[in-house]
């Protein structure tokens, strides 16, 4: 058996006689007699080194692609060495929520760090220390716009499904009225949101870029949404920001995004970073921790978790989220990532992405892969296959090759990111001339 | 300290990516208009400005942690390296089943004996937090009462002992929320309890141990009271490290629970997450579970939905690499592990109490189980120190304080626990340090007052920083 209780039995037997205990059992007492657990129906403990061993086997049950050509929601991009070395650090590892401030200025300042670059990089005028990832800051989005007369939530169809599915799940939970809104050519329908929008509409929700890749008319959609009342809320991919115009010049109330591209590994999906900013108006109304400069009594500079009125250590019932642990860790990951590439690296990220993308597709083209949309796209695109998406996937796995993502039976939603080489794009297109028989 | 943006510099930066091999594409969309100010800095000025961050950040390896109720036990290495296996951090979300089979192994294997630790028959990986977890659970009560028809239950229990986290969880789930007062012995009151439950119960929330660090002895028929009455009973699995292998929350009658892993199976807090907060539930509740559910057929896994599932609360499987660290350690504690860290979680905050008991003021003495409350009650009106300022005292000795202030029924509470990592000479330094804090209260409560002097920065202005808020850093 493994263990990592310190004390030895004698030690242990000493704190008992302190105690003026006879026997750990006097400890339960309380516990009823006839549920009091029997012995637990798990494995014998293991060694650290069998134990490693174990996971080690079941690691080696997936496969790990080299060459991945698939976003929809997680992005394969370079990790700067430099993020890992600084989040393995055990005092960031080991600390919880930094509620004393005299001993977390570290992981405070972190934050403050974090909370400036989203600013900086949505151009929005408040961001919060985070949220569980995307799709749940996208839903969460949703409810602060929520007012007595507000209660309908219009989702674009085109926001990416694991998204839609959260809004709607958390809409269940508040009673909200969920209403999608569908797509045309791979856009947000424009006539239906007009007809949907309403005095009764809280909000709005759509993806830039959207699930499809694509570069919608954001400035129109939400000068429609604002003609309504309701507030407009952008989920955006951070690397785009680089480049692309950010949510607050297209007139975003909220703006949100998965924040995994910012050097968090692909991990099957989680932990991730959801983050989440807004307009000076609705910073009451954000969920979660939020990190503030202030002094001590001395005049130094101090940071502090603030505007705690909002939470529910404070308000309990009232509170305006329930969130308490978050995603700081990988908050950080995101702030060390973003000073390590910096202005050029992070606009050098988002240029790779599209050049890469377009070299693809144009070459997908010329093999029979037809671009389903002709909208704009950024680092991701829908094609028709000649043959179907699935024999294209299985075929592409046995050469090591994750093939875009099958949407419906001759779809395929591509991606690329920097760390798709030319090479790596020429031998996919020879792959898929092999398996379609061109 | 200076923040990163003040240590930037133009035109400085690091060599991250390479030149572009195909054509570059001019793009024909909108682009940003305003400049985007990233700090410009060499990777040496980066690395130091975290390192120096890193030493004014406490963690549980730089010292004793005995914050309530957040259980902040030693964080093992090996499950660092069990989540760095390049075999999961390198996966996919949405690579095909037989891609992943490993993955879908780790969440199947670590359902099953998450479910045999607590008597559940169901889990979902998909909540991110304890928080979150409690959120999931309770969709999946209103989900059960939808589908019955029965949509006129739509009040949740709670305790006046409960985390504030209850209550906020209720009302974003749509319920209202019936507060319930504790007995004098700090227990549920059975006959508030009585009157509170009804046709419009849903449900009841409950900590157990609750968190004045006492095992409920009625819970058998707490349970059966708000059964009889038609509701639902949610356990609150916070306190969990407490109990683990010596009564099952599920055999004392609850239907669905959540799990920290980051408190009790070891997994790192990260200075505010990533977390985890699985849900396990009963049979009863399966049909509605979020996320996808893990079956077998002939040794090949494959993932399907619950038939009446709630949706997701997130994306794809939670968090998946605190999911494998948290298997990791249970394979290490094995069968006889798990009982023995509650049972060393309880003896380390037993006897931390019986050291302090003469000079502090046990509201609720006698045997406690992970975690005690004390009160600085009496010490703040004849000496006009508070729980604050013996928490701050502690901050010199480089022990990080209680929990303050928590549960809300103590006044001027400290909430201690221990945990099972720790050794008797860190308890008997710590029990050492509370005394001496205690002496110079009674000799000089100002000194005590003025407390900490030897941290990085003295207590800062919240009020400042509430009142005007500067949330970023101005260009």
């Amino acid at each position: 058996m493994g263990s990592y209780v310190t004390s030895t039995k004698k030690e242990q037997e000493a704190m008992l006689h302190e105690i003026g205990l006879s026997g750990f059992e006097d400890f339960f007492v309380q516990i009823p007699e006839n549920v009091r657990a029997g012995e637990l129906k798990l494995p014998e403990g293991l060694s650290e080194m069998e134990a490693l061993e174990k996971m080690q086997s079941m690691a080696e049950k997936n496969k790990v692609f080299h060459s991945i050509f698939r976003g929809a929601g997680a992005y394969n991009h370079y990790i700067p060495a430099i993020v890992k070395s600084v989040t393995s650090k055990e005092e960031f590892v080991t600390a919880y929520t930094p509620y004393q401030a005299e001993i977390s200025q570290g992981v405070l300042q972190s934050i403050f760090e974090y909370q400036t670059m989203i600013c900086e990089l949505t151009g929005m005028d408040v961001s919060n220390a985070s949220v569980y990832d995307g799709a749940e800051a996208a839903a969460e989005a949703t409810a602060m716009c929520r007012d007595r007369k507000r209660n309908k939530v219009l989702v674009s169809a085109c926001a990416n499904p694991e998204t839609i599915q959260v809004i709607k799940t958390y809409c269940f939970g508040n009673n909200m009225e969920f209403l999608p809104i569908p797509e045309k050519d791979g856009k947000t329908d424009m006539e239906k949101l007009e007809a949907l929008l309403d005095a009764g509409t809280a909000c709005f929700y759509a993806e830039a870029p959207n699930f499809y890749g694509i570069i919608e008319d954001y400035t129109a959609l939400g000068e429609k949404v604002h003609e309504a009342g309701a507030k407009y809320i952008l989920g955006c991919n951070p690397i785009s920001l680089g480049l692309l115009r950010t949510p607050a010049e297209y007139g975003a109330d909220v703006a949100v995004g998965e924040g995994q591209p910012l050097g968090m590994e692909l991990s099957f999906g989680g932990p991730y970073l959801g983050f989440m900013a807004a307009t000076k108006e609705m910073m009451r109304k954000l969920p979660g921790r939020i990190v503030g400069e202030t002094t001590d009594h001395e005049g130094r500079r101090a940071f502090v978790l603030t505007l705690q009125a909002r939470e529910q250590h404070i308000r309990r019932e009232k509170a305006s989220s329930n969130i308490c642990s978050n995603q700081a860790l990988c908050a950080m990951t995101a702030a060390v990532y973003l000073s390590a590439m910096g202005e050029s690296g992070l606009r050098q990220a988002a240029q790779l992405c599209i050049s890469k993308s377009h070299y693809l597709q144009a070459e997908l083209e010329k093999i029979g892969f037809a671009l389903k949309y002709d909208g704009p796209f950024f680092h991701e695109f829908v094609t028709k296959t000649p043959v179907e998406a699935e024999k294209i996937e299985k075929a592409l796995m046995k050469k090591g090759i994750l093939s875009g993502l099958p949407l419906g039976e001759k779809e395929m939603l591509w991606c690329t990111t920097e760390k798709n080489t030319k090479v790596q794009m020429d031998e996919l297109i020879e792959a898929l001339k092999e398996v379609c028989g061109a | 300290m200076k923040l990163i943006f003040e240590r930037s510099k133009e035109g400085r930066n690091l060599s991250i990516l390479p030149s572009c091999d195909v054509p570059v594409y001019t793009p024909e969309m909108p682009l940003r208009e305003k400049k985007l100010h990233l700090p410009q800095m060499s990777e040496n000025e980066l690395s130091r400005h975290y390192t120096e961050l890193a030493k004014q950040t406490h963690g549980v390896n730089d010292g004793f942690y005995p914050l309530g109720s957040c259980t902040m036990k030693y964080n093992p290495k090996v499950n660092e390296s069990a989540a760095a296996l390049p075999g999961f951090a390198k996966v996919h979300p949405l690579q095909p089943e037989e891609t992943v089979q490993g993955c879908l192994e780790v969440l199947k294997t670590a359902e099953e004996e998450l479910c045999e630790i607590t008597g559940m028959d169901g889990m979902t990986f998909q909540p991110a937090a304890g928080a979150h977890g409690e959120y999931t659970g309770l969709l999946l009560i209103k989900a059960y009462f939808e589908k019955r028809g029965e949509t006129n239950r739509k009040k949740i229990i709670v305790p006046d002992s409960a985390h504030g986290t209850n209550p906020a969880s209720a009302v974003m789930a749509g319920f209202t929320i019936v507060n319930i007062p504790s007995a004098p012995d700090g227990c549920v009151d059975l006959e508030k309890l009585r009157e509170a439950v009804g046709e419009d119960t849903a449900g009841l929330m409950l900590t157990n141990p609750n968190t004045l660090g006492l095992f409920d002895k009625n819970i058998l028929e707490i349970t059966e009271i708000v059964h009889e009455a038609g509701g639902l009973c949610y356990y609150d699995g916070a306190n969990l490290n407490a109990v683990m292998g010596q009564v099952r929350p599920g055999d004392m009658g609850f239907d669905v629970i959540h799990l920290n892993l980051h408190k009790t199976f070891s997994t790192p807090h990260g200075g505010g997450g990533p977390g985890s907060g699985p849900v396990g539930c009963k049979e009863i509740l399966k049909e509605f579970l979020p996320g996808i559910r893990i079956v077998e057929k002939d040794g090949v896994l494959s993932t399907e939905k619950a038939e009446n599932s709630i949706g997701s609360v997130k994306e794809f499987y939670g968090n998946f690499l605190v999911v494998v660290k948290a298997l990791t350690y249970i394979l290490v504690l094995g069968k006889e592990g798990i009982p023995e860290a509650s049972l060393n979680a309880v003896l380390n905050a037993n006897y931390m109490m019986k050291k302090l008991e003469d000079l502090y003021d046990m509201p609720y003495p006698g045997i406690c189980m992970h975690e005690f409350v004390m009160s600085l009650e009496k010490m703040k009106h004849e000496k006009g120190v508070s729980a604050m300022d013996i928490a701050k005292s502690l901050l010199d000795y480089g022990i990080h304080p209680p929990t303050m202030y928590f549960p809300l029924i103590v006044h001027e509470a400290l909430m201690i626990e221990p945990t099972e990592t720790e050794s008797k000479e860190t308890l008997d330094e710590a029990i050492a340090v509370f005394r001496e804090i205690y002496e110079r209260a009674v000799k000089d409560p100002q000194d005590v007052q003025n407390s900490p002097k030897k941290t990085p920065i003295g207590r800062p202005d919240e009020v400042q920083a509430a009142r005007k808020p500067v949330l970023r850093y101005e260009f």
